[in-house]
């Protein structure tokens, strides 16, 4: 979730196109070495995840294809879980943890100055692709409360000015050229 | 693999083990504030001054102190540094050869390292957790040979039986009477499975003893496997704890590597296998029925029991479920013996419990004590009470499971039957320290929305019910509510504790039920408008 990689950006080119026959290729691999059971689909659902950043309807139809289950199977593990997300994430993420000792610490008051700086609701992501600001029900960092997680690395003792500026500078750098 | 050669790395890592150890902790927490930085940074200090003949600078697990971190300590001096920053280490590093150091030194003997009983974290923040040899020189493994060798099945649950040994995951069941069930149930495969599912809000206590000691989790479940006739084992671990399943994985690798896990372990005719199955965010998964369709692949819904899964669980065979914790208890109880467990903490209550102590205390991490410790002595003398001086309200253990106990009854022991007593559970150990600027209310409101979003939606009563509960928590905070709301709410705990499918609508209602009974006031002060509602029920 937090460490998710960006997500995935039109294969243009034929470089874009090598990178995406390398993930098909991964994900076969990782099928394979578990010999395409079904008991297997939420291991598969995390790969895929991780090579492609998210899961789109079209991968998950070619999952429930190889593995043989119905499509409304892996559409209903797929969203029965936090993990995986069906959209495309943003290019950053900000994961701000509301587990107990963060809430008791403030973890709320920290996300409504992080909505008021970019403009975004929780869960969502700037129309631009940029930033997907998330919540997360404990990250089990509580010993270093408020946590929040910036690009997957993890922020302790946060405070909202900090991250206000942190968050400021990283949207002021260019964005990654897809 | 035999003793012989067990032995010998013993023998060797001991021998390549430096006159004076830097331990740098490498755990989650302090790995939040740089300490792999600092970590390079002490090795390089240690190069830097000529000391590498007699220094040597490890990464090791967690120590406990997180809130502090990074946390480094020396041994054999026992010197603790804690908050240490990179920048820092070229100091520290000198103090050895006898320079004065201006870093500011930990105390070794405050409350907070001394009263802890470590049993379970015996070997976290002194042993590397990513090299094997390193357990093996504090002993690892032996007790899983022994059992091989000189136990019986029907013996080795019969010292579990013995030492008291309760369930770590939240109920206490019995560990001894569980394997006792699996070992008699019948079944041409049988399964074990640890729950690293750890979901509850505000703790990490598995999440400590998975990265700072993964093979003594992997030895118990080895042993666990011996005792009721598995060979097959499966660890599910939070995706949330990328580090954990990590140093896991490596764990794995290099046990089998050994012969330590796999095919004839010791050459003996017993072979266990083990895989990691990483979830993938529900907090319901970490109720059994429910982690073992997620490992089937499946939607993590639970399923009415009986029958348990001791009979009937993974594929339909049967399969032992443990917590992290109960694992992490075997070795210990097997190698000292169960009278030597037994002999430590209350009558019903055997042993000790790791608890993640966090909120508004100024002392926060992971501790280990005996059970029967009073709540009182965990918040004031280890926690070092209020970090401000604002009055400590309540504390809260179990999670959305749980409740919150006041500080009036800070004198309650610490065990499973005086905490269900005072209306709140031991949980799996989580500790939220709430002063007086915490709303009761608020925080009630916190847990239903947490049960809201991760009830499973298969049964009605939990699936409405926490959403109406939420409706009405919400009303009352925002000051609209009457007093026959609040009539509604308490109906509505009572119908959804007695008719939800599973353990999380079954609790779902306690976090509101304890406010509400020690905190009544607190509610119809907002019923009558008197605090305002604008700041959410704070003063
Ligand atoms: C909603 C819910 C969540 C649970 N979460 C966990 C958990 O995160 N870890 C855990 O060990 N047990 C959890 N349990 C308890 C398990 O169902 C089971 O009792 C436990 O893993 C058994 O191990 P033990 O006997 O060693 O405690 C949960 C139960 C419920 C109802
Ligand atoms: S994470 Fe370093 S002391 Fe706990």
């Amino acid at each position: 979730m937090s460490n998710r990689a960006p997500a995935e950006s039109p294969a243009r080119g034929s470089a874009s196109a090598a990178i995406a026959d390398n993930r098909q290729k991964l994900l076969e691999a990782t099928m394979r070495r578990h010999q395409y059971r079904p008991d297997a689909l939420i291991e598969v659902l995390h790969k895929a995840q991780e090579l492609y950043g998210y899961l789109s309807p079209q991968l998950l139809a070619s999952i429930a294809h190889s593995l043989h289950l119905p499509p409304s199977r892996v559409y209903g593990v797929a969203t029965f879980y936090h993990f995986f997300s069906l959209a495309p994430q943003g290019e950053h993420t900000c994961t701000v943890c509301l587990g107990t000792a963060c809430y008791v610490k403030g973890a709320l008051e920290i996300l409504s100055a992080l909505e008021a700086e970019t403009g975004l609701k929780a869960g969502h992501t700037s129309p631009d692709g940029r930033l997907s600001l998330l919540t997360a029900r404990c990250l089990g960092a509580c010993g270093i409360a408020p946590a929040v997680v910036l690009d997957g690395v993890v922020i302790g003792h946060a405070d909202a000015e900090t991250l206000r500026a942190r968050l400021h500078a990283l949207l002021a750098e260019a964005p990654v050229a897809p | 693999m035999d003793l012989a050669e067990l032995h010998a790395i013993a023998e060797r890592e001991r021998a390549r083990r430096k006159a004076v150890r830097v331990l740098c902790c490498t755990s989650s927490g302090c790995q939040a504030s740089r300490s792999i930085e600092l970590l390079h940074q002490l090795e390089a200090a240690v190069a830097a001054s000529g000391q590498d003949e007699t220094v040597g600078v490890a990464s090791v697990g967690c120590m406990g102190f997180c809130g502090q971190g990074p946390m480094v300590r020396i041994e054999p001096a026992n010197l603790i540094f804690e908050r240490v920053r990179p920048e820092q280490a070229p100091e520290i590093i000198a103090a050895l050869a006898g320079q004065p150091c201006g870093v500011e030194r930990g105390d070794p003997n405050h409350p907070f390292f001394a009263r802890q009983v470590h049993v379970v974290r015996r070997n976290g923040g002194n042993i590397d957790p990513e090299r094997i040899e390193e357990y093996i020189a504090a002993g690892g493994y032996e007790v899983l040979y022994r059992v091989l060798h000189d136990l019986s099945p029907a013996e080795v649950i019969r010292e579990i039986t013995r030492s008291g040994l309760r369930g770590r995951g939240g109920a206490g069941y019995p560990t001894g009477l569980k394997w006792a069930t699996v070992a008699k149930s019948p079944g041409e495969r049988k399964f074990v499975v640890c729950n690293g599912d750890e979901g509850d809000p505000g703790a990490f206590m598995d999440r400590s003893i998975l990265e700072s000691d993964p093979h003594l989790v992997l030895e118990g479940m080895a042993i666990a496997a011996y005792a009721v006739g598995a060979h097959e084992g499966y660890l599910f671990v939070r995706g949330e704890y990328p580090l954990a399943i990590q140093r896991l994985t490596r764990a794995i690798t290099q046990a089998r590597k050994l012969g330590l896990l796999g095919s004839q372990i010791f050459e003996t005719s017993f072979d266990f296998k083990v895989e990691i199955r990483v979830g993938a965010g529900a907090f319901v998964c970490g109720e059994e029925t429910a982690l073992i369709a997620s490992i089937e692949g499946r939607r993590g819904q639970p399923r009415p029991r009986p029958p348990y899964p001791a009979e009937k669980g993974l594929w339909g065979f049967p399969t032992l479920i443990n917590n992290v914790e109960t694992f992490a208890n075997i070795v210990p109880i097997i190698e000292h013996g169960a009278d030597w467990y037994a002999a430590i903490g209350t009558e019903k209550s055997k042993g000790t419990k790791v608890f993640a102590l966090t909120g508004k205390v100024r002392n926060t991490g992971l501790i280990e004590v005996p059970m029967g410790m009073t709540l009182r002595e965990i918040v004031e003398d280890l926690g070092g009470g209020s970090p401000d001086g604002t009055p400590i309200k309540a504390v809260q253990t179990g999670g959305p499971s749980g409740g919150c106990i006041p500080a009036r009854l800070f004198d309650t022991p610490v065990d499973y039957e005086s905490l269900a007593a005072a209306g709140s559970i031991m949980g799996s150990g989580g500790m939220v320290v709430m002063d007086n600027h915490t709303s009761m209310v608020e925080i009630a409101r916190f847990y239903m929305a947490f049960c809201m979003d991760e009830s499973c939606g298969k049964c009605v009563p939990c699936r409405v019910g926490t959403v109406q509960m939420h409706r009405l928590l919400s009303k009352v905070a925002a000051g609209m509510a009457t007093p026959a709301d609040l009539e509604q709410l308490e109906q509505l705990c009572h119908l959804v504790r007695e008719t939800s499918l599973c353990g999380l609508g079954q609790s779902a209602p306690n976090p509101v039920l304890s406010t509400l009974r020690y905190f009544r006031e607190e509610y119809e002060a907002l019923l009558r408008g008197e605090v305002d509602a604008s700041t959410n029920g704070k003063p």
